[in-house]
C-alpha cells in the first residue's frame, strides 16, 4: 500500500470522524443535562442542512447555513418545551419511547416537506474536483472545511462550559440537578439550552458535510447510531473523549472497505457498539465507579 | 380468573360475529387483512410480557419476526432436486422431511417440508435471542434500547445484503403451510376464512398461555423485576433468568409469528425487519397499556387492520410516531385498561 492512498483513506477517516463526533457531543450535552438519550439527535444533522439547502437560492451560503442552524436551535428550543419541560419525574423508558417519536415525526414531516430526492449544499470552496495537496495526497477543500469547522465548535464549546455563566451553570446542572436549583440556577431553562446548543451544532455539522456526503430525509438514524456509539466509546458525558472516539470510529470504517463489502459498512459501527455496551458500557476512557453513580 | 372466561368469550363472538359482518357486507376481503393482523398481534402479546411485565425494552423485535419469517422461507423454496440422490437428501425424504410440489411453471421441486421450516425458525430465534440476551439483557434503560436497535439493524443489513434472502426483493412464492390434511396456512381465495379462524385460534391459545403465565409465579417474579430489579433480586428472584427467559419466549412469539405469516402470504421482504417495525410493535404495547394483554391485542388488531388496509396513506410511520408520543405524553398507562389487574 502506498502512502499517498493511506492518508487519503485517513482524511475520509477524519471527514466523518469529526461529523459522528458532533453528534455524539450533541447526545452528550443533553445527556448531561438531562440524563435522557436524545434518539432524534441525528435529525437535527438533517434538518440543518435540508434547511441550509432550501434558504440557499435565496441568499449567499453562509447566511443560510447560519439562518439555518438559527432555525434548528428553535426546533430543538420547541421540542424541549413542548415535549419534556413539563413532564414531572418521567421513567427513562418514557423519555425514550418519546424521542424515538419524535425522530419519526420529523423524518416523516422532512419526507413530505423535501421528498425523497437527495440534495447537497455546493462545496464552500471551489467545486466538486478542486483538490489541494497535503502530505502529496490529494483533498477537497471541503475536507478542510468539516475538519476546521467542528475543531473550532468543539474548541468554542469547551471555552463556552469553561468560562461563561451559562457553561457554569449547565455543568452545575450535569453535576447535580437538585443542589444546582438550590443555588438559584433554573435548570429548567438549562435544559432548554442544551436542547437548543445540541440542536444548534448538529445542524451546522450537516451543513458542512452536506456537499461531501449529501442530504437526505432519512439520513438521522444512521448518524445518530454512530454518534452514539462515539459517545459511549468515549464514556458518555465526556466531551473531548467523543472527539477522539468519533475520528477511531471514522478512520476503522474508512478503512473497513479493504476488507468488507462497503455495504455492511453501516454495520461496524453497531458491531462496535455491540462489543463496547457489552465489556466497557464505561467506554474505553471511562471508569466503572463513575459507571455505578449514573443513572440510565 | 372467572373474568378472563367472559374475555375469552367475548373474544369468540367478536371473531365470529366479525367473520359473519364481513360476509353479510359483502367484505370479506378484510378477512385478509384481519388474519395478517392477528399474526403482527402475536408479536406484540410477547412484546407486552417482555415490557409491561419484565420492564425491558426492545428495539429489535423485528428482526426475530424475520429471523422466523426468512427461516421458513429459504427452506420451504430452497431446491434440492438437483442433490435428490445424494444419500442424506433420501434420508431425509424418507423421514418424511421434505416436500415435492411444483412451481408455476410445473417444473418440480423438492424442499423442505414447511413443518421443518416453521421449527427450524422457532429453534433458530429461541438459539438467537439466547446468545444475544446474556450480554444484552444486563444493560438498563438507553443501553438496553440502543443494544437492541442495533441487533435490529444487523438483522435488517444481513437480510439486504444477502443473495440467499433475496436482498431488496426478499423472498416470494413459499407454499403454504399444512397443518394437518384439511387445514393449512397460505393466502388462496378459497381458504380465507378457514385462515382467519386458524389465525384467530393461534392467537387465542397464545393469549391463555401468556395469561396463565402471568398470574403464576413467574409473573410476579417478573413485576418484581419491573417494580425494582435490585428489590426483586433481594428476596431471591433470579433476575437475570427471568429476564433471559421472557426475552427469549418473547423472540421464539416473534418468530413464530413470522413464520406463519410468511406461509400466509407466501412470501416475506426485508421491510419486515426494519427498525420502523420494531418500533411499531414498541407504539403498539405502549399504547396498548404496556402490562395489559387484550389492551395490546385490541390495539394492535385496530392500528395494523386500518395500516394494513392502508388508511394511513403516506402517513402510516407518521402516525405510528404520534401514537407513541401522544400515549407517552398524555397516557403513558396506555388508552384502553380491559383486563387489566392491578
Amino acid at each position: 500500500m502506498n502512502l499517498d492512498l493511506l492518508f487519503q483513506y485517513i482524511a475520509a477517516g477524519l471527514t466523518y470522524g469529526f461529523i459522528y463526533a458532533i453528534v455524539a457531543i450533541g447526545f452528550n450535552i443533553i445527556y448531561n443535562t438531562t440524563g435522557i438519550i436524545n434518539f432524534a439527535q441525528g435529525e437535527f444533522v438533517m434538518l440543518g442542512s435540508m434547511i441550509a439547502i432550501s434558504l440557499h437560492p435565496f441568499m449567499p451560503l453562509f447566511p443560510a447555513i447560519v439562518l439555518a442552524v438559527v432555525i434548528t436551535m428553535l426546533i430543538g428550543a420547541i421540542m424541549e418545551i413542548a415535549f419534556f419541560r413539563w413532564i414531572e419525574s418521567p421513567t427513562i423508558l418514557r423519555m425514550i419511547i418519546i424521542t424515538i417519536g419524535l425522530s419519526i415525526l420529523i423524518r416523516e414531516a422532512a419526507l413530505a416537506i423535501w421528498g425523497e430526492n437527495v440534495r447537497a449544499l455546493p462545496y464552500f470552496t471551489g467545486n466538486e474536483v478542486t483538490s489541494v495537496s497535503i502530505l502529496g495526497a490529494r483533498v477537497s477543500p471541503q475536507v478542510l472545511w468539516v475538519v476546521g469547522v467542528c475543531s473550532v465548535t468543539v474548541l468554542a464549546l469547551q471555552a463556552f462550559f469553561k468560562f461563561t455563566r451559562y457553561g457554569w451553570q449547565m455543568r452545575a446542572c450535569a453535576v447535580n440537578r437538585d443542589a444546582a436549583r438550590l443555588c438559584g440556577i433554573k435548570a429548567k431553562n438549562m435544559v432548554t439550552l442544551s436542547f437548543m446548543l445540541s440542536a444548534g451544532i448538529g445542524a451546522l455539522a450537516g451543513c458542512v458535510v452536506s456537499p461531501i456526503t449529501y442530504s437526505q430525509y432519512n439520513m438521522g438514524v444512521p448518524l445518530a447510531i454512530k454518534g452514539f456509539t462515539v459517545a459511549i466509546l468515549g464514556g458518555l458525558g465526556n466531551y473531548l473523549a467523543a472527539v477522539a472516539g468519533g475520528i477511531v470510529l471514522g478512520i476503522i470504517e474508512s478503512f473497513s472497505v479493504w476488507v468488507l463489502p462497503s455495504a455492511y459498512k453501516d454495520s461496524i459501527a453497531i458491531g462496535i457498539l455491540l462489543i463496547i455496551l457489552f465489556f466497557r458500557p464505561g467506554g474505553l476512557f471511562g471508569s466503572k465507579e463513575e459507571l455505578a453513580l449514573k443513572e440510565f | 380468573m372467572r373474568r378472563s372466561y367472559i374475555h375469552i368469550l367475548l373474544y369468540l363472538a367478536l371473531i365470529v360475529g366479525v367473520d359473519l359482518l364481513t360476509h353479510a357486507l359483502g367484505k370479506s376481503y378484510y378477512l385478509t387483512q384481519l388474519t395478517m393482523s392477528f399474526y403482527y398481534s402475536m408479536v406484540v402479546l410477547g412484546l407486552v410480557l417482555l415490557m409491561g411485565y419484565a420492564g425491558q425494552i426492545s428495539l429489535g423485535h423485528a428482526g426475530f419476526f424475520a429471523i422466523g419469517g426468512y427461516s421458513t422461507a429459504v427452506l420451504s423454496t430452497i431446491n434440492l432436486m438437483p442433490y435428490k440422490e445424494k444419500p442424506i437428501i433420501r434420508l431425509l425424504e424418507s423421514m418424511g422431511f421434505l416436500l415435492m410440489r411444483e412451481d408455476l411453471y410445473g417444473a418440480r421441486i423438492l424442499s423442505f417440508n414447511p413443518w421443518i421450516g416453521v421449527i427450524t425458525a422457532v429453534v433458530l430465534a429461541g438459539v438467537v435471542a439466547y446468545l444475544i440476551g446474556i450480554p444484552v439483557l444486563k444493560l438498563k434503560g438507553h443501553y438496553l434500547a440502543m443494544a437492541t436497535l442495533g441487533f435490529g439493524i444487523i438483522v435488517y443489513r444481513v437480510v439486504l445484503g444477502t443473495p440467499v434472502f433475496g436482498e431488496a426483493d426478499g423472498i416470494s412464492d413459499v407454499p403454504g403451510f399444512q397443518i394437518f390434511p384439511g387445514l393449512s396456512i397460505n393466502g388462496e381465495m378459497d381458504t380465507k376464512r378457514m385462515n382467519y379462524y386458524i389465525a384467530s385460534a393461534i392467537v387465542l391459545v397464545l393469549l391463555y398461555l401468556l395469561m396463565n403465565l402471568i398470574n403464576s409465579r413467574v409473573g410476579r417474579a417478573l413485576r418484581a423485576i419491573h417494580g425494582s430489579e435490585d428489590a426483586a433480586e433481594a428476596v431471591g428472584i433470579d433476575t437475570a433468568g427471568y429476564k433471559l427467559r421472557v426475552f427469549v419466549l418473547s423472540a421464539v412469539i416473534a418468530a413464530f409469528a413470522g413464520a406463519l405469516l410468511t406461509h400466509f402470504n407466501g412470501g416475506i421482504g426485508p421491510g419486515e425487519s426494519s427498525v420502523m417495525k420494531s418500533v411499531r410493535y414498541v407504539a403498539i404495547v405502549a399504547a396498548g397499556g404496556m402490562a395489559s394483554l387484550w389492551g395490546g391485542l385490541a390495539t394492535s388488531m385496530v392500528l395494523n387492520f386500518l395500516s394494513l388496509r392502508g388508511y394511513f396513506g403516506s402517513y402510516d410511520d407518521a402516525v405510528f410516531g404520534a401514537v407513541l408520543i401522544l400515549i407517552m405524553l398524555f397516557a403513558p398507562e396506555g388508552i384502553i385498561k380491559i383486563g387489566r389487574r392491578q
